[in-house]
Parts: C-alpha cells; sequence; structure tokens
C-alpha cells in the first residue's frame, strides 16, 4: 500500500496504548514492539497493568497501558513523556494525562464516547469538545464501529468482533509510521495457527484501520525513524524479570552447578519464579516455599549441597530473609538473592518502582555481615548482572543481593543473544574428593573464599552453622581473637571482590563541571540527559554505579576533578549517603525523586543546568 | 552393616564411624545422650555411606546434634531445619536427610516450616525432642507445655492449651508419625529404621527428660512403676494391649476409644483394636495420638505409616520428563527460541 502524505523523518517515538483491561493493548503493543524489531529500531517497553486483578471497566482505575519506545538512535528508556497516544476510551485519556506534552497525537476511538463512559472516567464534560486537550492533537477515528463494518461479513457475533478493534488501531498506528502490515502476519500465523479465521479476521481489521489513514487523510503526515546502527547478530525482546531468571540459568549451565531457587511470590518479583518454574526441560529446579524464610533457607540449603542457590524476593520479602542471609555470611556459602525492589516502606506502594532497599541491601542484618551488592542497570542488563552476582557468589563463596527494580523487570528491552561460551567462566572452588588437607574455613590465599565442600564428597565430612568457627578448622568457637579475625576476614573477602570486577567507566569529559552519578535503573534516564547535554557543548560526565559494594577501585579516581557531583536516585537519599561514607573527600549534591515514578528528561536537565550555572 | 563407597566397594560401618571428635556439652544425665547413642546406631544401617548423610537442625539443646555426628551436617538458624534440609534433600535426593529439632525450634518459631514439610511429604526424618519446654534459653514455656505449668515465662501458671505433636502431623497431612522414649533406645532404634525404610516424611516425637528445666515432665508416662500401664505399644496388626498384667486393651466404642480390661465383663482380645498403621483415614490414627494419662495411656511406636508419592520424587520424575520430550535442551537454545531477528 503506497503511502502518500508527506514522509517525516525521527530520531525516535515514544508510543503508548491504552485501553480498558480487556481491550487488548499488551497484545497490541507487543505486535507494534515485533514490528519496530523487523524494522531495524532500537526499542524498549513498558506494561502498565493496573493494580487489581478485574478493575471496574471503563473506570481510570481500570485502563491498561503498554508502552514503546523505539528510535534510530540508542535506546536507554522505556520513554516518559509520549508522542502518541492510542485511547481506546476517556478513561484512557484521563489516566495518561501525566505522560502527554503539547503536540502529542491521541488517536481516540471516538464511539467509546458517551455519558455513561465520561462519567465513569470522572469527566463532567467531553475532553474532546472542551480545551481539555487543546494542547494535542486529537484524531477521532471510529475505531469500534469501522470494526465492525470490516469484519461484517464474517458472520460473528457483535462481543466476537469487538475483540479485533484493538487490530484497528494497530492498522492507523502501522500507517503512522510507514510500516509494512504484513510484517504482523508472522504473529498472526504462529498465534492462531489452527483458526484461519481469526488470522484472516485481524489481518483484514488491521488492513482497514491502515487504509482507512490513509485515505481519510486523518494525519498531515507520516513518519519514519531509520533503522538503529546495531551491532551485527541476533536479537530479541526481554523483559527484566525473564533476563534475571535467564541470567541465572547460563550461569548456572556455564559453572556446571544446578540452578535452585527457593522463592514465594510477591509483586513485582514473582516473574523470575514463575518464569524458572517452567524449565524443568533445563533441570531448573524450582521450589514455591511456604514464605520468604523457606524461600531463602531452602536456598541455602540447596547451596550447601551443590547448587547454584537462588532467591527472589522484593523489598518486605529481604526484610524477612534478613536472618537467614546473615546465616549465609556465617557459613560463606554462594547464593544469589535477587530485590526486585518496589515502593516502600512496609508494603508500600507494591506496583511502583523505587530504589530505596540499598540501605537494606549493604547493612540490614544483625552482626557485621559483609555481602556484594550488584545493581542492574536495565532491563537487558538483568540478564548480565544476574549472571556476574551468581559467577561472584559462587568464585567468592558468599551471598550476592543483585538489586533490580519492578520498572526494569516488567520492561523490556532488546538484547543481543549471547552465546553461553562466551560469557566468562565461572570456577566455584569446589573441594574433590579427599581433598588434601581440607578444612572447612581453610581460605583461598587471594579471593579469602573457603572451599565448597557438598555432600557426598568423599572424605570431606563436615559440620557448618551459625555460630562463631575458628579461622581453618571450622570448629565452634568462642575466642575473642578469632571472632574479631573472623570478622576482619569476612570483610576483607567482599572487599577484595574489587579486583575482580571492572573498573567504574565515565561517560564525557573526566574532569567535566559536572559529574553525573547514579545506580540501578535510572541509568538509561540519566545518560539520555548527558549525552543531549554533551552534543550541546555541557561540560558533565555520568557515572553509573553496576557494583555498589564493594565499589569498583577507581571509584575516588572517577568523583575527582569536578566542580560538582550530582547523586541522582529514586530514594530519599541512600546512595549519595553509602558515598558520603565511603568517599568523604567529596562534596555531593543529590537528587532524590520519591514518586514511584522514573525521573522525566525535562526534570534531569533542568537539574543538571541550574548546578551548571 | 554393609554400605558402598564411590567405588561401589562394599565397607561395613559401625557406631564408631559415626562419633565425632567433638566434646559433647549437654548436661550430665539429658535425655539426648541417648538419643545421640540411637543415631549413632541407626547410621550404620542406613546403607547409607557416611558421605551422603546429612543432619540439619536449627537452634537449642537439640540442635547441637550435627556437631556430634561425624556426617555432613548443618546447624542453621532457630525454626528454620525444615526449610533448610528441603533444600538440601531437593538438591541431592541420594542424601539421606535427617532433621533433628525440639519442641519450640519446632513447634514455635519453626512451626509453618514444618507442617508445610510435612504437608509436601519431603522424604526426610525428623526427630523432635519434646521435652516441653526451652532449654537453652534456661526455661520458658513452650506450645508443648501443659496448661498450668510454671515457668520462668508463666510464674502464674500458663493459660494456654498446648499442641500435641502427633495430631498435629497428622492434622497437616503426615503420612508417618512415632512417638519413643528417650531412654527406651531399643525401641527407639527400632522406630529410626522404619523411619527410614519410609519413603517421605516421618516424624519421630522423642519424649526427652530435660534435667534441669522440665525434670520429669514425661514422668507418669515413663516412670519405672508406671509405664507398662501408661505406654502402649502399636505394632501394626497386633491388638492395643498393654499393662504389668497385659489384660488392659484399647477398644473401639462407637466414635470413641476406651480403655478396657480383658477378663472382666466378658472382654476378650478379640474386642481389642488391632492396630493398623496403613490405614489412610486419619480417625483412629488421630485418637491414638491424642491419648494422655491419665485416662489413657500414652501411644507408642509407629502410630501412622501411610505410603504416598515424595515431593522430591515427583519433581525428579517431571524434571525427567520435561526433559526428555523437550527440544530446549541448553540455555542457548533458549535464547534463540521464540521470536528473535537477525541486524546484518
Amino acid at each position: 500500500m503506497a503511502n502518500r502524505t508527506k514522509v517525516v523523518e525521527l530520531e525516535h517515538v515514544v508510543i503508548r496504548f491504552a485501553g480498558d483491561s480487556g481491550d487488548g493493548m499488551q497484545l497490541t503493543g507487543n505486535l507494534f514492539s515485533d514490528s519496530t524489531a523487523l524494522a531495524g529500531n532500537d526499542f524498549a517497553t513498558f506494561p502498565d497493568y493496573p493494580g487489581e486483578i478485574r478493575p471496574p471497566q471503563g473506570t481510570v482505575s481500570g485502563v491498561s497501558g503498554f508502552q514503546v519506545h523505539f528510535g534510530h538512535k540508542p535506546v536507554h528508556t522505556t520513554g516518559d513523556l509520549c508522542d502518541v497516544l492510542v485511547a481506546m476510551n476517556p478513561a484512557s485519556i484521563k489516566a495518561n494525562m501525566r505522560w502527554l506534552k503539547p503536540g502529542t497525537t491521541i488517536i481516540f476511538d471516538v464511539d467509546s464516547m458517551n455519558d455513561k463512559a465520561l462519567e465513569k472516567a470522572g469527566y463532567t464534560s467531553d475532553p474532546t469538545q472542551d480545551d481539555t486537550l487543546s494542547q494535542y492533537k486529537v484524531v477521532k477515528a471510529p475505531i469500534t464501529s469501522m470494526t465492525l463494518e470490516a469484519l461484517k461479513d464474517f458472520g460473528w457475533d457483535r462481543k466476537a468482533m469487538l475483540k479485533s478493534k484493538n487490530m484497528f488501531a494497530l492498522g492507523i498506528v502501522m500507517y503512522l509510521f510507514n510500516r509494512d502490515i504484513t510484517m504482523l502476519n508472522g504473529y498472526f500465523n504462529t498465534k492462531f495457527k489452527n483458526k484461519p479465521e481469526v488470522i484472516k479476521a485481524n489481518q483484514t481489521v488491521v488492513a482497514a484501520g491502515y487504509s482507512y489513514a490513509d485515505t481519510m487523510e486523518i494525519f498531515a503526515n507520516t513518519y519514519r525513524i531509520e533503522p538503529a546502527n546495531l551491532a551485527k547478530g541476533k536479537y530479541r525482546d526481554i523483559t527484566g524479570n525473564v533476563a534475571t531468571a535467564w541470567g541465572l540459568m547460563a550461569a548456572a549451565e556455564r559453572s556446571g552447578r544446578q540452578i535452585f531457587c527457593g522463592s514465594y511470590p510477591i509483586t513485582p518479583a514473582t516473574d523470575i519464579l514463575a518464569e524458572l518454574v517452567k524449565y524443568k526441560n533445563l533441570k531448573v529446579k524450582a521450589f514455591q516455599a511456604e514464605d520468604e524464610i523457606a524461600g531463602i533457607c531452602s536456598s541455602l540449603g540447596a547451596s550447601f549441597a551443590g547448587c547454584l542457590a537462588v532467591t527472589t524476593t522484593s523489598g518486605p520479602g529481604l526484610s524477612l530473609k534478613s536472618e537467614a542471609l546473615g546465616l549465609a555470611v556465617m557459613t560463606e556459602l554462594p547464593l544469589v538473592v535477587v530485590d526486585v525492589q518496589r515502593g516502600g516502606p512496609s508494603t508500600g506502594l507494591p506496583t511502583k518502582s523505587e530504589q530505596s532497599d540499598l540501605m537494606q541491601a549493604l547493612y540490614g542484618r544483625n552482626g557485621d555481615a559483609p555481602l556484594i551488592v550488584l545493581a542492574a542497570r536495565s532491563s537487558s542488563d538483568c540478564f548480565y548482572s544476574a549472571y556476574e552476582a551468581a559467577k561472584l557468589a559462587m568464585e567468592h563463596m558468599t551471598p550476592v543481593i543483585l538489586l533490580t527494580e519492578g520498572a526494569l523487570g516488567n520492561g523490556s528491552e532488546i538484547l543481543r543473544i549471547p552465546r553461553v561460551a562466551d560469557l566468562p567462566a565461572i570456577v566455584p572452588p569446589i573441594a574433590k574428593d579427599n581433598e588434601p588437607g581440607y578444612e572447612p574455613y581453610k581460605r583461598d590465599e587471594k579471593k579469602l573464599s573457603r572451599m565448597w565442600a557438598i555432600p557426598g564428597t568423599e572424605g570431606l565430612r563436615h559440620r557448618i552453622s551459625g555460630l562463631e568457627k575458628a579461622n581453618g578448622s571450622g570448629n565452634l568457637s568462642l575466642d575473642p581473637k578469632n571472632h574479631q579475625l573472623m570478622t576482619e576476614l569476612r570483610e576483607e573477602k567482599v572487599q577484595r571482590v574489587a579486583n575482580y570486577i571492572p573498573e567504574q567507566e565515565i561517560v564525557g569529559d573526566p574532569n567535566a563541571d559536572l559529574l553525573v552519578v547514579s545506580w540501578g535503573g535510572t541509568y538509561g534516564v540519566v545518560l539520555s540527559v548527558v549525552e543531549k547535554m554533551l552534543e550541546e557543548g555541557k561540560s558533565v560526565a555520568h557515572a553509573h554505579f553496576r557494583h555498589i559494594m564493594p565499589l569498583p577501585k577507581n571509584t575516588a579516581k572517577v568523583l575527582s576533578g569536578h566542580k560538582k557531583i550530582v547523586v541522582c536516585e529514586n530514594n530519599n537519599g541512600q546512595f549519595v549517603n553509602y558515598l558520603r561514607e565511603k568517599m568523604p573527600d567529596f562534596k555531593y549534591e543529590q537528587f532524590n525523586k520519591i514518586q514511584g515514578l522514573p525521573f522525566l528528561t525535562a526534570e534531569l536537565e533542568n537539574k543538571f543546568n541550574d548546578l551548571l550555572k | 552393616m554393609e554400605n558402598t563407597n564411590l567405588n561401589n566397594q562394599v565397607v561395613n560401618l559401625t557406631k564408631e564411624d559415626f562419633v565425632c571428635d567433638q566434646i559433647v556439652k549437654w548436661c550430665p544425665g539429658c535425655g539426648d545422650h541417648a538419643i545421640l547413642k540411637v543415631l549413632q546406631d541407626v547410621f550404620p544401617q542406613l546403607g547409607k555411606r557416611k558421605e551422603d548423610i546429612c543432619v540439619v537442625s536449627g537452634i537449642g539443646c537439640s540442635s547441637r546434634f550435627p556437631h556430634y555426628m561425624n556426617t555432613y551436617g548443618f546447624h542453621s538458624i532457630h525454626g528454620r531445619a525444615c526449610a533448610i534440609a528441603t533444600g538440601v534433600k531437593l538438591a541431592n535426593p541420594n542424601l539421606s536427610v535427617w532433621v533433628i529439632t525440639g519442641d519450640g525450634d519446632c513447634t514455635a518459631i519453626g512451626g509453618n516450616h514444618f507442617i508445610h514439610a510435612v504437608r509436601r511429604n519431603m522424604d526426610m526424618n525428623l526427630l523432635l525432642f519434646n521435652n516441653r519446654i526451652y532449654g537453652m534459653t534456661k526455661g520458658q514455656f513452650s506450645p508443648c507445655t501443659f496448661r498450668g505449668t510454671v515457668t520462668k515465662t508463666s510464674p502464674q501458671g500458663t493459660y494456654e492449651d498446648p499442641f500435641n505433636v502427633g495430631e498435629l502431623v497428622i492434622g497437616a497431612g503426615g503420612k508417618f508419625f512415632a512417638r519413643g522414649v528417650d531412654v527406651n533406645t531399643k525401641e527407639l532404634t527400632d522406630i529410626c529404621l522404619r523411619a527410614k525404610n519410609h519413603d517421605g516424611m516421618s516424624v519421630i516425637e522423642v519424649l526427652q527428660n530435660c534435667m534441669i528445666f522440665s525434670n520429669g515432665v514425661h514422668e507418669n508416662i515413663t516412670g519405672k512403676d508406671v509405664r507398662d500401664d501408661m505406654q502402649v505399644k502399636c505394632e501394626h496388626g497386633k491388638p492395643l494391649i498393654f499393662g504389668k498384667e497385659r489384660n488392659k486393651g484399647l477398644r473401639l466404642n462407637g466414635n470413641k476409644l476406651e480403655v478396657v480390661t480383658i477378663g472382666e465383663n466378658g472382654i476378650t482380645e478379640k474386642d481389642i483394636l488391632v492396630h493398623d498403621e496403613k490405614e489412610e483415614n486419619t480417625g483412629i490414627h488421630m485418637m491414638l495420638a491424642h491419648m494422655m494419662p491419665p485416662a489413657f495411656p500414652v501411644a507408642i511406636g509407629v502410630i501412622r505409616n501411610v505410603e504416598a508419592p515424595t515431593y522430591d520424587d515427583c519433581l525428579t520424575d517431571v524434571i525427567e520428563r520435561e526433559s526428555a520430550k523437550s527440544n530446549i535442551k541448553t540455555v542457548d537454545d533458549l535464547l534463540n527460541s521464540g521470536t528473535t531477528w537477525d541486524i546484518k
């Protein structure tokens, strides 16, 4: 189909599909991102589900959204303010006003507009008639009626036909971005394999939407986003939670250890457990425990017995796991704890993202109980961070907390598919049968790790315990000097991990006036802003920390030579205070957003420009 | 006893093989000493190498146990032994896993893990040392302390009813429950061997005496003068007869158990209830577990022993079945499955 309107080139676009929970917006968004992949763009997506399972139809709380951020240049975030909003009912407009910017195109199903729908959405008058939407370009499309018209020869009942109205909207959007609608056929053919009628209906409705946009000339122009300059290779789309699960599985395979995950359901971490339980075919042992404590304890038991042991949770669950984490520190067993952070404290904001478990991860245990803390920086990075967490846990014989975030876990990005054999080798210090001179707490000279003598190993029977032990022999010991020695050794063991992690990178001039510091999931948005300011010739640099405990060896060097340092994070100042403690020679500004929402590029840019004044 | 080592060579193990070099630090006269000797007698008979046995415990006097057994062992944290042992067993189903716990560790702070391990029918053996008191923290009442008992934290006597461990286990769907007495080592050894032969979670409640904080708490059951009249040995297929004169028995009267005397009121041995440990219905097992002096003797021996699939076997089966039928054999296969695209 030829495109008759003018075509405008864009660097990147944010589009949000919003509708009632039953309107199929997740599917629409996924299909659009599939076609984005085929178009060769870089992209990231984020689903925005209602908190309730079956929220009242037509209301703001029942709006389900799916956002796609795609571009010609590298896409670092799932996007904030949107260029295009597809709204299937009035509530979808109301719910997403926060994400609009002047000029946003709203594609609205005008057939959904009636008094009842307005009332449910909480509007007192029609927002498309009054000045509510005066700053935006509203395209009033009769999506419902045109869908019924397109399918009138199928002999289906109205309800069945209306299931396809999301495809009409998709057709409009495909036109707007100059996408060939045959790109969708692959998906239809797989998804509705034995239902040729359904395939035909979906294709018909998409085509109808496309033709409608074309013939009615509803857009002044259409857009093209050139393929991104991505590295050669095979790609896939992956959410952070799936990437975490797969990264751990890759580490298990590479290390020759079976993976065991004991976990308890908790939002937003549950999907990792739900992913792992699928792979019995890959010998994944995943165990849904009776509570968070049993989750970590079963994993620690499995670690003792030789598995790559993992437990997954979110903030409140991490609190419950604290005591057993201390036991993992004391028994010096490898264990990966994944904390997909959400808004806190207590139950807090379960479906919203935050970075406020950092202090808990670092210090939330009795006694001096150091462990490794890593933080994933993006959805696809969850794969590599999980892999590294497992590698460090096993090679250094210590628990590792991997911090991810709800937005990373649920959001998705493209991942260039790695080969497991190309990932760094993982060589756990496993003791052999009748290992000469074996002692439970004899340490590796460089790493200070003890050996992993797994039950079943001939001649190495030993007992471990949460009680303090004599260094070397591992016998119970209340000797005062031994306790000091062991406390120092446990700390030093974690500090020496700095010798086995990469140096801290810095983007921009290492002596820039302003150094922007971030960690975890704020990576993408901060980097986007810094890149933009660098293009504008501003004196900024960006240091994003993945390794929190220990910090990379060159951290002080990275922090040196700037007029100002600002630490940006979605909490009330936890990393900045950690830096004030660990790197006290520097003065830190802080920028904190604690609203369950990510930083907007505009607010970061304003802040950085203010600091540069 | 014959066991095989890694190269399938037969090795003979004895009690001495399981004695550890650590000094046993329980109080003199503590019931734990007797139970330790029992397990050191039992372990050579497991048919396992020493390396394939793992003892797991929580916190408390009884939980020191792993340090005194020359096997692999994990002395963990308060209440969590069942959860840790679950991970050990699932990681390596070849291990013979023994959980050692006390009434406080198991039925208070560890109650949740305990009932769920029982419900799942994890293939583990659990010995619950029941002295009806917190010993290591020096004498507070536990969930198994009798109503009215004066302890450090109940100076006016407790005003709550205790758990009956047998009822708790059977109520949680337990398939194997037995009860023994610390000093009756021969009987306890037999019970442990029965537990070993049972596939699934075996719970053994050991009536254990704490010399210091609840001395004599089981005296009305275990005392020399009363024990024959206050203990009824449960033996599968045999009538539940007890008493010094072996003339007392249990009879089912309507929906209740009653104690009757053989030779009185025309009662003969044929009237006495025959123990059936394999009955799936929990009714009579529950009643047997419930019995307490002075009205009833305490049921000793294997009260319930019912076959059922174990959690660990089920997991192993699913893994074997799924690995056999799936085309995805490696993480590389997985990464390349589903929707992918090439950038050239």
